[in-house]
């Protein structure tokens, strides 16, 4: 009944890799079937995370803990069949089939089938089988088929499959040392035969189109029968795509000939496949399974307990809500004294540090470049790490295909589907890790939009850009009685991204994200006790993969804007401050000379706080009366608020601003405004140091919003008019809830999308619809108000 | 004919046909949902879509209604 192994290809690329110094071993199976589970077991939770190139797959790598010889474990994404129709599903099978340049070839497979529902998932077990590798099967979960009543032969499945067969129960650890000794033994089992699945006129016609195509294709294509039978069964796959880029026309004639000939002759090729497959598991396999007692309820029953309450229209929706509430809450609020504890944290190393050097360039680039670049890092950490431990543990137990269950209506109206409610919910606090968490979500085209579209729920950051305006601008009127407006303008600016999201999404799933894949197919895996080992490995893995990947991208942009609006510091502009002190200091010292108090080698004073040690030290001199130390110290501070301020305005971003300001001038804005809203570029809530900068209040504005107010609010025009009003402070809260200021965001897409592509157009189209937004906002309300 | 949308909670069918030949149906297919497999409708989700079925009395899939009505079954 069995297929001899095809001989091998002459074009080598698919012949086993030459027997390196490192054994690889690619673990591969359905979704949830434990996949991670043995690997974090066999690897001891030591995984190299990163991503395949070119595409947004997560690429897991890990040793084999405690091998008497160097073993390297990949865990690949869960998946129910090799078919493939996007670049991301096909990844798996050129890691197997070794045509990847940042994987090398495996030597051996585990194919990590699940016990309790073993007949789907031999599907995919026996198309392995095909690649003529050596193959281990992990009967997982074992448990719970014991459980369910399930008894599995290993001995007659192992035979039956012509594969060694080792049961395991990843969770409890049971079978993993067994595995784990085959794994390291010097000798692989042989390559398996190949099941004789498809009826001979398929394998006729197979043959005759691999001689056909053969000629045709380059070398290193691959062309085995493994490589033949996808192509032919694929219609529209990612085998055939390849054939025809490398072998034009003529290959795609050919391959659409020899469909039509099976068609003809009664075989439909799109589900030949399964059909034939499955009847193939079911004669070879069926004698392996008997029913037996099972103990008390099994998994399914205790399952669909739990769901007839967390599925049910009020008692479930009610439950979703809260639950929903609870980790916006935690990553909303409960990271609050976290972060804060990161910024004094990283405020006092900055003092620390910037005491130890003089004033300069050097004590800029450390305190206001790095030390606050790698504060402004670290400090998403703590959202991070409340949202994925929320993530890992709804998953792990089941839950989050529950929540994309209840929530698929309301998203697929704009074409997504449930998956993505979590990741834009999560966006309303934090888009980083938001864009982190849409790794659930298994169809890349709708993950993709999720990823472009998160940014414009209006998350935390963007909170203090709002308060102020709304506090400086917004007149405190009360509407209907119980309304009042600024209640109103804030609420409006949370529906305006929400409002805008909906189109852009409906639009990018029309046009360039358009899947050919069915956008919501899951299946609602059993509920199961989750793994605190789990959990927690997940939260470090991704805590790490941000400051590692994303981190470096931040602290640079950091680096490079603080540059920007550093230099280049004009000496007219230390000259002038050397005047105004010396004026100032006159007027004061003044009276000094007049009392006969020397105050040679004592030096002159530069701020209020030398000012208030002067005062302490002649206290008993009765100078009091003569002179007003807290005044003489407030001058002091303005001379160096102004200076700074000068600095900034003369700074290339501040050069940059004045070359804008005929683009910004539509929005009612002035160069100061837009080189505020550049400056803001790494985070959005900057913009409020910076505009306190430029309007020389300081970069505490930030704590004393009363004088910011007073300070927007006295800005003018240089002809007199105040610059800011209502129209021009609504516009600038819309700029900042469309817009893409935030260097984290950009680096979080780069990282999850694996390439520039994605987060530059984010930036673009966020921009776009910013500017417009923020100009139809101005120049609108200009009318009516 | 009956479709699997037309199904009510609690109660079983067996796959007659697959309509329409593309990839959706293939997805099913190699999912094991395929002519002669037996599927119980179990809910619908509480805003009316999608539904949650068992296929082959071993796991529950979800999909939508208008996926599931190309889900022709046995009278
Ligand atoms: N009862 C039982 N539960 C298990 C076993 N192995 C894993 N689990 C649980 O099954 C769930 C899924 O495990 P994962 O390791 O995440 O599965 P996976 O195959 O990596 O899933 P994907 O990456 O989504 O494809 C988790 O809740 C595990 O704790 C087992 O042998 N028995
Ligand atoms: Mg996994």
């Amino acid at each position: 009944m069995t297929e001899s192994q095809p001989i091998p290809s002459p074009e080598d690329a698919l012949a086993p890799s030459p027997p390196s110094a490192v054994r690889r071993v690619a673990l591969l199976g359905n979704p949830n079937t434990g996949k991670t589970t043995l690997f974090n077991a066999l690897t001891g939770h030591r995984a190299r995370v990163g991503n395949y190139s070119g595409v947004t797959v997560e690429k897991r790598e890990g040793a084999l803990k405690g091998a008497e010889r160097p073993v390297t474990l990949v865990d690949l994404p869960g998946t129910y069949s090799l078919s493939a129709h996007s670049a991301d599903e096909f990844v798996a099978v050129e890691v197997l089939l070794g045509l990847r340049a940042d994987s090398p070839r495996p030597d051996a497979l585990v194919v990590v089938a699940d016990a309790s529902n073993l007949e789907r998932n031999l599907f995919l077990a026996t198309q392995v089988l095909e690649l003529g590798l050596p193959t281990f099967l992990a009967l997982n979960m074992t448990d719970v088929a014991e459980q369910d009543g399930v008894a599995i032969d290993a001995t007659k499945l192992a035979a039956a499959l012509g594969v060694p067969v080792i049961e395991t129960n990843a969770r409890a650890r049971e079978g993993v040392d067994k595995l784990k000794r085959l794994l390291e033994r010097e000798d692989l089992p042989d390559r398996p035969r190949v099941p004789r699945v498809y009826p001979d006129e398929f394998l006729k016609a197979r043959d005759a189109l691999r001689e056909e195509l053969a000629p045709r294709l380059p070398a290193d294509f691959g062309l085995d029968a493994f490589a033949a039978s996808r192509l032919l069964l694929e219609i529209d796959g990612e085998f055939e795509a390849r054939a025809v880029a490398q072998g034009g026309s003529d290959a795609r004639a050919a391959i659409e000939r020899t469909r039509t000939e099976l068609e003809s002759a009664g075989l439909r090729v799109r589900s030949l496949e399964a059909r034939s497959r499955y009847q193939w598991i079911r004669e070879h396999t069926n004698s392996c399974f008997t029913e037996t007692q099972g103990h008390g309820r099994s998994s399914h029953d205790m399952t669909e307990r739990v769901d007839r309450i967390l599925t049910h229209r009020i008692y479930g929706t009610g439950i979703f809500l809260l639950l929903m509430a609870l980790v916006f809450q935690a990553i909303y609020s409960w990271s609050g004294p976290l972060m804060d504890l990161i910024d004094s944290a990283f405020g006092a190393l900055g003092m620390w540090v910037g005491g130890l050097m003089p004033p300069g360039p050097l004590q800029s680039l450390l305190v206001d470049g790095v030390i606050a670049g790698v504060g402004g890092v670290v400090i998403f950490i703590p959202q991070i790490l409340i949202l994925f431990a929320f993530i890992a543990l709804l998953e792990d137990v089941g839950y989050m295909a529950r929540a994309a269950f209840l929530m698929d209506r309301l998203l697929s109206r704009a074409g997504l589907s449930g998956r993505s409610f979590i990741p834009m919910l999560s966006s309303f606090a934090c888009a980083v890790p938001g864009l982190m968490a849409t790794r659930t979500i298994e169809n890349q085209r709708d993950r993709l939009a999720t990823i472009l579209v998160s940014p414009l729920m209006s998350c935390s950051a963007r909170l203090p850009v709002y308060t102020i305006m709304i506090a400086a601008f917004v007149p405190d009127h009360r509407m209907l009685g119980i309304f009042n407006l600024p209640g109103l303008v804030l609420l409006a600016m949370y529906l305006v991204g929400i409002a805008v999201a909906i189109p852009v999404t409906w639009i990018l799933k029309k046009t360039i994200l358009k899947s050919k894949t069915p956008s919501f197919l899951i299946e609602l895996p059993p509920y199961r006790k989750p793994l605190a080992a789990n959990v927690l490995s997940r939260m470090i893995e991704r805590g790490r993969e941000f400051l590692v990947r994303a981190g470096t991208i931040i602290l640079a942009v950091s680096i490079v804007v603080w540059a920007l609006s550093y230099f280049p510091r004009p000496d007219a502009v230390a000259n002038e401050y050397e005047i105004a002190v010396e004026s100032i200091n006159a007027q004061y010292l003044h009276a000094f000379s007049q009392a006969g108090i020397s105050t040679a080698g004592g030096g002159i004073p530069t701020n209020s706080e030398e000012t208030a040690q002067w005062e302490a030290y002649y206290a008993d001199l009765a100078l009091d009366d003569a002179v007003d130390f807290e005044e003489w110290g407030r001058q002091l501070d303005r001379a160096a608020v102004h200076r700074d301020g000068e600095y900034l305005r003369n700074s290339y971003l501040g050069r940059m601003g004045k070359l804008l300001e005929p683009a910004v001038r539509p929005l009612g804005w002035d160069w100061r405004i837009g080189m505020a809203a550049l400056a803001s570029f790494p985070a959005r809530e900057v913009i409020i140091a910076i505009l306190g900068v430029i309007f020389d209040l300081g970069p505490e504005g930030l704590d004393d919003q009363q004088g910011m107010i007073e300070k927007l609010r006295a800005a003018e025009w240089p002809d007199g008019r105040p610059l800011f009003d209502l129209p021009v402070a609504l516009g600038i809260m819309v700029f900042f809830a469309l817009c893409m200021q935030c260097a984290a965001t950009l680096a979080t897409m780069k990282r999850e999308t694996n390439s520039w592509r994605w987060p530059v157009f984010a930036f673009v189209y966020m921009t776009v619809l910013a500017y417009l937004g923020a100009m139809i906002t101005y120049q609108v309300s200009s009318l009516l108000l | 004919m009956p479709t699997l949308d037309d199904l009510k909670p609690g109660t079983k069918a067996i796959v007659e046909e697959l309509e329409g030949d593309d990839l959706f149906a293939q997805r099913l297919m190699e999912m094991g949902l395929l002519e002669g497999t037996t599927v119980e409708f179990i809910r619908r989700a509480p805003l009316g879509d999608p539904i949650e079925v068992r296929v082959n009395n071993r796991y529950q899939l979800s999909l939508r209604r208008e996926d599931a009505r190309r889900i022709r079954l046995q009278e």
